[in-house]
């Protein structure tokens, strides 16, 4: 980038910024860094600048990689929720597309800031997983790579498992009505007697991760809503020539192109936060923003208007093709909010560290009308085993049916 | 660079990344997994028709399922389980989204599931050309027990003009060529401008653009320094099943062999009830019935060895592969001719295909013979194709295993 156009760019972010603030906008001091494309693919694949190593962030790296290289995708932005919060531009974009992302990240920043799921998050993160990064590589050098990546397998593999609201401070969370512990990840780092000390470690840093990635997770719609709402509105604000709006707009349309066989977060965000500004007015979406998170979004807000004018549907398998079943809001609500439930993620706790009083573990999985993949069971549970170093026990529900998957260390019996 | 703090809380920094490597390091482990991971499923991969049909150069997808991360997640190709779409406007009750894919394992990929997460399936494709999946498969491998030698010239090179075109050195024109060239193009013009109706053909100068040149490619004739008998029962009671067994491994082992040397002659033999020596694509392609009689491919490879490789520093080696299924009074003649065979060459490897039978009156003869130079394998699955492969190129692995 030429000192110029760094020049132009300066007082561009100075110009969307003053406007941000003046709408109300309140976000964490910005780091604005100009990068290369390669430098943001390696960040979004490991989600933060700095992370430890792991096979897994290399394949998804070689797959943004060869996105980027084929045209097929293109990041547009890039930022961390810390105080102060980074942000990333990309050297080749346009001065155009740069300023949309800037007003779409003031919009990110606003939203970490003040949204209440990310009120517990660590703002300094990005220290610490260089830490944690830091500790990786000591043990890679102590036990060796082979070791650790065994650990760090077994350890990925469980890492959404675990209790993202503090309660009164303990560990594990407390039992609920069912006897369940929803954080599967301290239960184990707790109670197995097979680790090593070490093992203990990663398994407590990947929940320290897990727990800071966690409020992003639950909270997609909403917040690339708001941020695709904001950089519509700053950039309406701004005097575009002809050109730049021509550009605007493209840009705009493929981040907010309605997907087919599934949706598009942008899109069904920014389309419910602008009709509940028409009907409540801004001062409300601020309320909305800092209160609730995408399964209350969904359940307090979807209506029926909102689902036709964003032609959302249910879809079916029948025969040979897919068809759509249903566009009644209630029903396309029901499932957008089970599919956005816990992340995303199965709702699985440890129900028995003493299963058969033999030390087995015993997972349940609280079953919400969502079978699971079978062939992910299997892969699963020998990494659960490789860390508890006793059999361990899934139930779940297939077809109305009670179903327990056990594995022993040698196979996968299910009962 | 610039890192001035103003009212409006913001710094723009324009750093130095070219020592931001982390994502290429982290990329070669996870190639080195992708490698691991091939080698394990490598039993299933080497009988894929997707890479049995491929060329040269082609590339190569190969499905890697213990590559995706695992963890517990929603079965989303359940058919009972809808999904959520989104339309452009009016989008009806019954409206079609996209075909389905055929199973519910869907390796293919329907149109609903290329746009969404909704009903996509995870399964990591690497993709990689055909000569680095095959160094991957051949790793280690060798011709066992090949003996060295020092006194030939391995290669040697040879012109040969095989080629015609429009471009090339005034002494290679070639005039038969050129002239039919010229006769051809005057034709044309007499015919376009309706001068054949006098009935005489004159034939005018030769432009520039008649003239067609004589070229060569420098060819690499190989002076053997070593010879492979493929031979293979082709007649009726080799099934579908059997024969797919016997190409997939031959396949493998011709690949094998013209990758990593570059001095070896394949010669094909096909046996019913007679042996005779094939073409390769007629040893691959052609479907053969009748009787068998063994022993026939045996004494043909005898004869072959004998009439064109009478230097005892030959390297010849014998694949055979059968069903077993033969006249019970050719098993001694089989295995004496054989045994005669296995005293001129390397090794023989002897590989038999059953699926369902235990054993055979052949197997029970073929496996009593005792030579440091012999190796048999019964394949009862397609998955035993890998095993005999190793076992027949990586002598040493198969010592370690019978040894331990």
């Amino acid at each position: 980038m030429h000192a110029k156009e760094y020049e132009r760019l300066s007082r561009s972010i100075e110009e969307i910024t003053g406007i941000a603030k003046s709408m109300g906008l309140d976000y964490f001091p910005m780091r604005y860094e100009v990068c290369p494309a390669e430098v943001l693919y390696s960040i979004g694949a490991y989600g933060m600048p700095a992370r430890f190593a792991h096979w897994s962030f290399g394949k998804a790296y070689h797959r943004m990689k060869l996105e980027y290289d084929y045209g097929l995708s293109k990041i547009y932005e890039l930022v961390i929720n810390s105080n102060p919060c980074y942000a990333f531009l990309l050297d080749h974009n346009s001065l155009i597309q740069n300023k949309i992302i800037v007003a779409h990240v003031l919009g990110h920043s606003d939203f970490f800031k003040n949204n209440a799921m990310f009120s517990a998050t660590d703002r300094s993160m990005l220290d610490r997983m260089s830490t944690f990064a830091d500790r990786f590589h000591l043990f890679e050098h102590e036990f060796g790579e082979k070791v650790v990546e065994e650990t760090l397998d077994a350890a990925l593999a469980i890492q959404e498992h675990i209790d993202p609201h503090h309660r009164f401070g303990r560990m594990q969370g407390f039992a609920e009505a069912d006897g369940l512990m929803k954080d599967v990840v301290s239960f184990i780092a707790t109670n197995s007697r097979k680790l090593a000390d070490w093992q203990r470690e990663v398994l407590w840093m990947i929940r320290e991760e897990m727990l800071y990635f966690w409020p992003q997770m639950e909270t997609k719609i909403m917040n690339e809503g708001w941020a695709s709402y904001w950089h519509t509105t700053l950039m309406h604000e701004l005097d575009l020539d002809e050109s730049d709006t021509i550009e605007f707009a493209k840009m705009n349309a493929a981040v907010l192109q309605p997907a087919r066989g599934g949706i598009n977060p942008y899109y069904v965000g920014i389309k419910m936060f602008e009709e509940l500004e028409r009907r409540h007015g801004r001062d409300a979406i601020f309320e909305i923003r800092e209160m609730e998170n995408d399964v209350s979004f969904l359940r307090n807000h979807l209506d029926q208007g909102m689902v036709e004018a964003m032609d959302l549907f249910l879809f079916q398998r029948e025969g040979e093709y897919y068809k759509v079943s249903s566009k009644q809001a209630a029903q396309v609500r029901d499932l957008l909010i089970a599919q956005r439930t816990n992340g995303g993620f199965p709702y699985i706790g440890a129900l028995d560290g003493d299963y058969r009083g033999r030390g087995e573990l015993l997972l349940r999985h609280r079953f919400e009308g969502m079978e699971l993949d079978r062939k992910y069971v299997q892969m699963t549970l020998p990494h659960l085993y490789k860390l508890w170093g006793k059999p361990v026990h899934l139930q779940t529900q297939v077809n109305g049916r009670i179903l327990t998957y056990e594995f022993d260390g040698k196979e996968m019996k299910v009962a | 660079m610039d890192s001035k703090e103003n009212d409006l809380m913001f710094t723009l920094t324009h750093d130095d990344w070219s020592l931001h490597r982390k994502g290429e390091l982290d990329q070669e482990r996870h190639k080195r997994k992708v490698k691991e991971a091939i080698q394990k499923q490598m039993s299933d991969l080497i009988q894929d028709d997707s890479i049995l049909t491929a060329q040269n150069g082609q590339v190569v997808k190969v499905p890697i399922k213990s590559l995706d991360e695992p963890r517990f997640r929603y079965n989303h190709n359940n058919p009972n389980q809808p999904h959520i779409g989104q339309g452009s406007g009016d989008t009806q009750v019954g409206d079609v989204i996209g075909k389905a894919p055929p199973d519910q394992q869907g390796q293919g990929q329907g149109q609903a599931n290329k746009a969404g997460n909704a009903a996509g399936e995870d399964v990591f494709e690497a993709e990689m050309s055909l000569e680095e999946l095959s160094n991957i498969v051949f790793d280690g491998w060798e011709l066992p027990r090949l003996k060295p030698r020092t006194r030939r010239v391995l290669t040697t090179d040879d012109i040969r003009f095989n080629d015609i075109r429009r471009k090339g050195m005034m002494s290679n024109v070639d005039k038969r060529r050129t002239l039919i060239e010229a006769i051809k193009r005057q034709a044309m013009d007499q015919y376009l401008h309706h001068e054949q109706a006098q009935g005489t053909f004159k034939l005018g100068p030769i432009s520039s653009d008649d003239l067609r040149f004589k070229t060569w490619d420098v060819i690499q004739k190989p002076f053997a320094s070593a010879t492979v008998l493929a031979m293979m029962d082709t007649s009726g009671s080799m099934g579908t099943f059997e024969k797919r067994i016997a190409r997939t491994f031959f396949y493998w082992m011709v690949r094998f062999l013209r990758t990593k040397y570059s001095h070896v002659t394949i010669r094909f033999l096909a046996h019913h009830t007679e042996a005779k020596e094939v073409t390769e694509e007629q040893f691959f392609f052609k479907g053969e019935s009748g009787g068998t009689r063994v022993s026939s491919v045996y004494q043909l490879a005898n004869d072959i060895v004998q009439r064109d490789y009478s230097n005892e520093d030959d390297n010849i080696y014998a694949f055979h592969f059968s069903d077993g299924d033969n006249y019970d009074s050719d098993n001694t003649m089989t295995v004496k001719y054989a045994s005669d065979l296995l005293d001129r060459i390397n090794m023989l490897g002897y590989g038999e295909i059953h699926q369902h039978s235990r054993t055979s009156g052949l197997w029970d003869a073929m496996s009593s013979i005792r030579h440091e130079g012999y190796y048999y394998s019964l394949l009862r699955d397609p998955a035993d194709v890998y095993r005999t492969l190793k076992e027949f190129f990586m002598p040493k692995d198969k010592d370690k295993a019978s040894s331990a």
